[in-house]
């Protein structure tokens, strides 16, 4: 039940974060700060979901050549950089961690 | 330009998109099935949501046994980024009238937001360019309803030790790092990466907010020293 309220409350706001400008008529002024907050929020919460997929295994940090998501997530920072294209990011990502897995076990 | 051949354009501009959406909603179902969700609900929230990184998270947080609060507050922090399009496209729209305004906002994420605004962009004298946009949002919808039903199909023989769910922050990786313009963007990258490495062990993902708030003033901190 509390499944169905999520996600037509999800699918509300994600509606009306969508259609708030839209909706509104004529050119709105926001101000400046406002404009610059809002540059970053993208890239912060992206940055804020990657980060602890690739330092935390099994609930606790770790930063060491042991960890395999964190090498191959920094290959696949590398190639997103170089390259631009989410299929070969993935791609790049996915065959370094198999393999990397076959060395560290995890 | 007529509104036919606008809509067949924005229908050929969506269709390279799906190649990456596509694949990215079978492996949602994947990890919907995986979560605990019936495909029936994994399918609704394709439908009622229509955002792929939102539904990832909802999918994990399901799957975490998150209480429902947070998980909205998750999504919504997750989506709000889409002000950012609804900004930007706005005065583009302005002259449509209410329904048309309504279903393009239902349709605007990421992929059809870049292809849409760069059409509004380079055709400025187009009476129909909202038909293009149109022809783009339905394709890359088409694709993400297929992708879902796909992976929801398959589900049961992907095996969980291909680390399937490491995708998630590969494709994250792909979106945020060509993102990434100045310093103040990298300096909010890194404050915000650095900040929920140290927080993950908070409870209920709070984390998550933690971090992006602290990106955020990362990013501003470093553009406001440069000025």
């Amino acid at each position: 039940m509390n499944l169905w309220v999520v996600f037509l409350l999800v699918g509300l706001l994600t509606y009306a974060i969508r259609l708030s400008f839209v909706a509104v008529p004529g050119r709105v002024k926001m101000p400046s700060w406002f404009q610059r907050a809002l540059r970053f929020v993208p890239i912060a919460v992206l940055s804020a979901l990657i980060a602890p997929e690739l330092f935390n295994l099994g609930g606790r940090l770790d930063v060491s050549f042991g960890n395999a998501r964190l090498l191959a997530g920094l290959l696949a920072i590398g190639v997103a950089w170089r390259t631009k294209r989410v299929g070969f990011t993935i791609g790049a990502g996915m065959a370094a961690l198999l393999v990397l897995q076959i060395f560290v076990g995890h | 330009m007529s509104s036919r051949t606008e809509f067949c354009a924005g229908i050929r501009a969506g269709l390279p998109l799906l190649i990456g959406v596509s694949p990215f909603g079978m492996i949602y179902g994947v990890l919907a099935l995986g979560a605990g969700l019936s495909a029936g609900a994994a399918q609704a929230m394709s439908v009622i949501v229509f955002a792929g990184s939102a539904q990832f998270v909802i999918t994990q947080l399901i799957g975490l046994g998150t209480p429902w609060g947070v998980i909205v507050l998750t999504a919504f922090v997750v989506n709000v980024r889409h002000v950012l399009y609804s900004v930007s496209i706005a005065p583009h729209l302005q002259p449509l009238p209410s329904s048309w305004k309504a279903l393009l906002s239902y349709l605007l994420t990421d992929e059809v937001y870049a292809v849409a605004i760069t059409r509004y962009n380079h055709h400025a004298a187009g009476a129909h360019r909202h038909w293009f946009f149109l022809g783009a949002g339905l394709t890359l919808w088409c694709g993400w309803q297929v992708g879902t039903a796909v992976g929801l199909l398959l589900g049961g023989q992907v095996p969980s030790r291909w680390s399937l769910d490491f995708t998630l922050p590969l494709i994250f990786i792909a979106l945020v790092v060509p993102a990434m313009k100045d310093r103040a963007e990298v300096a909010a990258a890194l404050t915000a990466g650095g900040v929920a490495m140290l927080a993950a062990g908070l409870p209920l993902k709070l984390g998550l907010v933690a971090a992006a708030l602290a990106g955020i003033l990362g990013g501003l901190t470093v553009e406001w020293r440069r000025q």
